[in-house]
């Protein structure tokens, strides 16, 4: 309606017309093909909350059906009562919760130190935390393993999930040190002037200032650890260990045919990277934005 | 002066204290495993019987003994080489599109970028069944076209494509990185060229493009890391079947590693996965100078 309006506003201007018609033509094409898009898009979800729904025989019907005939709520429940869901909870919360508090505290540490502090090996070291953001976690994978279940006896424990968190993350301390060196070093030198160390800057200058990147970083945490699986699988054994998504993959064993069940208990385990991403959206994509532009 | 000295110097020890979590956790979990990695790597140890030195007993097994492993490996490139170009020249023309002064594009980017932030076991969970034969969602929309569908994960020819399918469920991840890239072209440079009569195809291949450069040369990076690591997805919807058709090189490391015990091959074929993604990266780099485009040295942002 807007474009129909520019139109016949539009100035005699052969050349404006035409830059008005080809505009035009994009909108029509980007609204066709970026709205057909969107349903392939959203068409999974809707999906899986409808068989969610569903009664056992009609998520077996031929042809399948978008609506259930009735919606029954009850499968959440059952679900979530067939697999020991608060414990599982709880766990994914304790590990998620710890590492998301240690890759957060630990990397904007360290970023202040590449950031702003003058010191012998500084930039030889930066290079190295840029060369391991690079680096595939495999080569570390198995003597790390060994070292945490055999030489510490961390096995079937959550500290091999936890404790390397507060070793810094070497992506964080990118994202972070990028970030406050946008931050005007007159500030650092206004506080020392005013009697304040080099750490009172960090804690009192650039940390509050830093908000939100240390927000994005701490969303990029915790939709890493909440999703994780790779490594829950490896050091936890015991089912009263288990996180959400080896929680998960065990109801699968049992109960790999009851598919409303499994999409109630899956769309549950999404629902807090749902919920974070829609109320922390635009730091979301702001975080992604420094990711992308390195 | 003195004072001054000792003030860098207290900067200097708080610098490396700072430092110290990273350089520590560098040291435990980064440097010293890589290390102890190659020297397992030499070894057979199953954790429980003392550790055998087999020398490039290990090695020689990958290449020439066991048949899964180039097997594997070949699995992932193939599976790369699909999935890689597909969300770069589909991000690529979302984003384009998405770049029109169009209404709701807050919205549109919302839709689009959801999937990128849901991984793991739950995503895997619904495309399982997203990809059943008789009653998934792909052949259900498929038959209103009157197509039947194929037996998606159960079979040799469509396991791969449907998980690359199933990847660019995530496109928007991509998108949202190229719009955020496209916003930063001056418009200064498409004024200039519209007084020159040029084309909408010359103006995207001349400008947009070459400006985009750096940021599509960093997504493809990305691209080729994230993508040569696959394990959720394959060990939760096939376990690599049927029949290995989809036994992707991390779920054979895994096997090798915490299923078989077998420590030191696994070690090799971390070894050989990181060759591969470091051979990978080097060779984009080689090429980054003849299509990637840096504005100068004097960069503006």
């Amino acid at each position: 309606m807007n474009t129909a309006d520019s139109m016949t506003v539009a100035p005699p201007a052969s050349t404006g017309l035409g830059k008005q018609r080809t505009q035009l033509i994009h909108r029509i094409v980007a609204y066709g093909v970026l709205g057909v898009g969107s349903l392939f898009i959203l068409a999974p979800l809707v999906w899986m909350l409808s068989t969610s729904l569903k009664t056992r025989s009609q998520v077996f019907r031929f042809p399948p059906e978008w609506i259930p005939e009735q919606f029954l709520w009850q499968n959440y429940v059952e679900a979530l009562t067939l697999l020991p869901f608060e414990i599982f909870l709880l766990n994914t919360v304790i590990i998620t919760g710890l590492s998301v508090a240690g890759e957060l505290v630990s990397s904007a540490v360290v970023a202040y130190a590449f950031a702003r502090l003058r010191w012998a090996a500084r930039n030889t070291l930066f290079i190295v935390v840029l060369a391991t953001m690079m680096l595939p976690r495999q080569v570390t994978l198995i003597p790390t393993f060994i070292l945490f279940t055999r030489v510490f006896g961390w096995k079937d424990t959550f500290y091999p999930l936890i404790v390397p968190s507060f070793f810094a993350v070497p992506f964080f301390v990118f994202l972070l040190r990028q970030f406050y060196m946008t931050l005007p070093f007159e500030l650092d030198d206004a506080a020392t002037i005013d009697g304040c160390s080099k750490f009172g800057v960090f804690l009192r200058i650039l940390l509050p200032l830093s908000k939100p990147a240390l927000a994005a970083v701490a969303i990029f945490s915790f939709q890493f650890h909440w999703n994780d699986f790779f490594y829950p699988l490896i050091y936890l054994f015991d089912k009263d260990k288990f996180t959400l998504a080896l929680g998960l993959r065990f109801f699968q064993g049992n109960y790999g045919t009851d598919w409303h069940y499994l999409m109630a208990a899956s769309l549950v385990v999404m629902l807090p990277v749902i919920l974070v991403f829609f109320f922390a959206q635009r730091i979301f994509i702001q975080g992604v934005v420094y990711q992308g532009f390195k | 002066m003195l004072s001054g000295l000792t003030f860098r110097r207290r900067e200097a020890i708080l610098g490396w204290v700072m430092a110290s979590p990273w350089l520590l956790g560098f040291l435990a979990f980064t440097l010293g495993p890589m290390i102890a990695s190659l020297v397992l790597s030499l070894y057979d140890w199953d954790l429980i019987s003392p550790a055998l030195l087999v020398g490039w007993g290990n090695y020689r097994e990958f290449f020439v003994d066991d048949p899964l492993s180039l097997h594997s490996l070949r699995i992932t490139l193939f599976y790369s080489l699909m999935a890689i170009p597909l969300h770069l020249v589909l991000g690529v023309i979302l984003a384009m599109l998405l770049n029109a002064k169009i209404k709701g594009q807050s919205v549109i980017r919302t839709v689009y970028y959801l999937p990128a932030v849901l991984a793991g076991v739950a995503v895997a969970m619904l495309w399982r069944w997203i990809f059943s034969p008789d009653f998934g969602l792909l052949n259900l929309f498929l038959s209103y076209f009157n197509i039947e569908g194929p037996n998606w994960l159960g079979n040799r020819t469509w396991v791969l494509p449907s998980f690359v399918i199933m990847s660019l469920w995530g496109v928007g991840g991509g998108m949202v990185i190229y719009l955020a890239g496209l916003q930063g072209i001056p418009t200064d440079l498409y004024e200039a060229v519209e007084i020159d009569g040029a084309t909408a195809f010359r103006r995207i291949w001349h400008i947009t493009l070459p400006m985009l450069s750096p940021v599509i040369f960093f997504q493809l990076i990305m691209g080729v890391i994230s993508s040569m690591q696959i394990f959720t997805q394959a060990f939760i919807m096939t376990d690599g079947g049927p029949g290995n058709a989809s036994l992707f090189y991390m779920l054979y490391l895994y096997r090798q590693a915490f299923e078989y015990r077998n420590m030191g091959y696994a070690s090799v074929l971390a070894w050989i996965l990181f060759l591969c993604i470091l051979a990978l990266t080097l060779l984009l780099f080689r090429t980054a100078s003849a299509w990637v485009y840096y504005e100068a040295e004097t960069q503006r942002t």
